[in-house]
């Protein structure tokens, strides 16, 4: 066997092993450049809580606020309003919000955590537009009962963010993240423990 | 003494560059079909329009802020107040559906005529991959002017994502960079825009067109030339690109500037199709447009995907509209490559698929009603039905014989 002659197992072995290690060096590589469009530090302090006063909003009012880019719906119902939900179910798409997106601790039949207190991402589960509320009856059609319309490709939604039958939006209103700090103050973006 | 001087510096840089090779290989002595038609001035066109749009682009971004409190009314400033801004914007926004014009008539004449076939299936799939190039370079370009329909559009498209299973929301802030579109994504997209899709283009153009030159170009005959050479090996049928095919499409670049000056001086919002009305205004978080709707060149697949109800589905049955284009060359198992030659079966298809496509792409621009939607599906079926049952109808029905040498 001569000095010189080449020996290819070892060579073979030898580029397995170098792809390998080469590989996985540049698969770390490339975490940094994955990991950088994440969001930053500055967009998740921007994305911190909110706290809305709820005794400047007037029974019927309604209130919006910008929290992580998005518009956040409060309204003040008033009890005649709440009492009246449960009657409208039959013409629901899904009036128990079994499949929507929201919170445990509102997944109830007024979806919210105090009944007069609705809080909602003003955000159509259609194609993402943001509805109008209309709370009057007859404000949009003549069999209107007040809640909020979708001016985009009009999906209908209660005064509980629970979409009507027969629009195209397929889910209720998403319900953010909140809870109550005080007995008049919630704070968006923090979980309650109430369930 | 001038020529002399040219002849010696031709001669000193070719022998350390094969400047002549490449230019004999490409252009002289690239032997194309002697019958291209109107089809084939597309192609060319399409170079024209990358290499404007680079050039525009490049100046926009010397006057363009890229921050979400400067983009807008740095575009503002572009319009009114930077010497000629106003003409090199329009011309960059012109020159975006241009594009898309231009290259939809170039994929439908390898329709016509069989391009895509073997041997150029890789051709094909260059072409489709520039094609999904082109979107995402629009798609992003889209967000920079930071108006309203920009910032709702992007908010729409990004959101798809988010009908995934498991990783969609994460997923969605890692493209937008935060819990929605903001200054954060506009930077970024910015980025990609001008630099990494921009390289990536051009790097897959030069790929196309070098497997075009290698496999050479096919023709509205669908014959082979390179099946008859004469005694020095060239075809018979073939001209030399130089001078031929570049005077052809200098008077193709003629008839095209006539229509494309016409658009940036006359019309450069073209009634809303080209510049989206609602995009005059700000991004405004928190206030939708009326009718959100992409530009017209992405609103086929936008159609197909509102005429599905489910949400995940209809994201599935968009990506698959476009994956399945990749599809075609082993789809279509016609003996012959041109329509000239197919069965009336498949003439029948190609005008029912062409017909379904522009139907959906005006169903998209549309907000949605019961009857615009059904008609949506119907053309969606159609479409699919096009590639899907190709390899059935596609052996169907009488081709006619093919000529020995191109008519």
């Amino acid at each position: 066997m001569s000095k010189y002659e080449i020996n290819t197992s070892r060579r073979k072995f030898l580029s397995a092993v170098t792809t390998v290690i080469g590989g996985v060096g540049a698969g770390f590589a490339v975490v940094p450049f994955v990991g950088s469009w994440l969001p930053s530090a500055q967009a998740k302090a921007l994305g911190a809580p909110i706290d809305i006063d709820l005794a400047q909003i007037e029974v019927g009012q309604k209130v919006t606020v910008a929290w992580r880019g998005k518009p956040i719906i409060v309204v003040h119902r008033n009890e005649d309003t709440v009492s009246k939900l449960s009657s409208l179910d039959q013409k629901l798409r899904d009036p128990k919000s079994a499949e929507s997106n929201q919170p445990l601790y509102t997944t109830n039949g007024f979806r919210s955590i105090k009944p007069e207190f609705l809080v909602l991402e003003g955000i159509c589960t259609h194609l993402g537009c943001v509805p109008t509320y209309k709370p009057e009856a007859g404000e949009v059609d003549a069999s209107w009962v007040g809640g909020f319309f979708c001016p985009c490709h009009g999906s209908k939604y209660d005064l509980a963010g629970r979409v009507f039958k027969g629009v195209p939006a397929p889910l209720n209103l998403p319900i953010p993240p909140h809870r109550y700090v005080g007995d008049q103050i919630i704070r968006i973006g923090e979980d309650s423990s109430i369930v | 003494m001038f020529k002399k001087i040219g002849c010696a510096l031709l001669f000193w840089i070719n022998e350390r560059f094969p400047l002549l090779n490449m230019w004999r290989e490409h252009a002289s002595e690239y032997y194309a079909p002697k019958n291209f038609n109107f089809w084939y001035f597309f192609g060319s066109l399409a170079l024209f329009i990358l290499v404007i749009q680079i050039v525009t682009g490049i100046w926009l971004g010397m006057s363009f802020n890229t921050s979400s409190e400067g983009a807008f009314s740095s575009v503002e400033y572009i319009m009114r107040d930077v010497r000629f801004g106003w003409l090199i914007r329009y011309i960059h926004s012109t020159g975006a559906s241009f594009f898309f014009i231009v290259v939809y008539l170039h994929m439908f004449r390898a329709l016509l005529y069989g391009s895509y076939r073997k041997p150029r299936e890789l051709l094909w799939l260059v072409g489709m991959l520039i094609y999904l190039i082109l979107m995402t370079e629009a798609f992003l370009g889209y967000l920079l002017p930071w108006g309203n329909m920009s910032f709702w559009g992007a908010q729409v498209i990004t959101s798809l994502f988010g009908a995934i299973p498991f990783i969609g929301d994460p997923l969605v802030e890692w493209i937008r960079g935060d819990y929605s579109v903001s200054g954060v994504t506009l930077n970024r997209f910015y980025s990609l825009h001008v630099s990494a899709v921009p390289l990536i283009f051009v790097g897959l153009v030069v790929v196309h067109i070098l497997s075009l030159h290698h496999v050479g170009s096919n023709n509205p005959d669908g014959i082979e030339i390179k099946d008859n050479k004469d005694k020095n090996g060239i075809p018979v049928d073939g001209i030399p690109f130089h001078p031929y095919y570049t005077v052809k499409d200098q008077f193709g670049l003629v008839i095209f500037l006539i229509a494309f000056c016409s658009v940036v001086f006359f019309a450069p919002e073209f009634g809303g199709y080209f510049m989206e009305h609602p995009n005059f205004v700000p991004a405004d978080p928190m206030m939708t447009p009326e009718h959100i709707a992409p530009v017209w060149y992405m609103t086929p697949y936008y159609a197909i995907l509102r005429a599905i109800p489910n949400k995940l589905m209809g994201i599935g049955a968009m990506g698959g509209a476009i994956a399945i284009i990749f599809l075609l060359p082993w789809l279509d198992q016609s003996p012959v490559k041109s329509i000239r030659y197919k069965s009336s079966i498949f003439k029948v298809a190609l005008a029912l698929f062409v017909v379904s496509f522009c139907t959906l792409g005006y169903l998209g621009m549309r907000p949605p009603t019961d009857e615009r939607t059904l008609l949506a599906q119907v053309c969606a079926v159609i479409y699919f039905g096009f590639f899907l049952l190709m390899p059935v109808y596609s052996k169907l029905g009488k081709t006619k014989p093919l000529p020995k040498r191109l008519r």
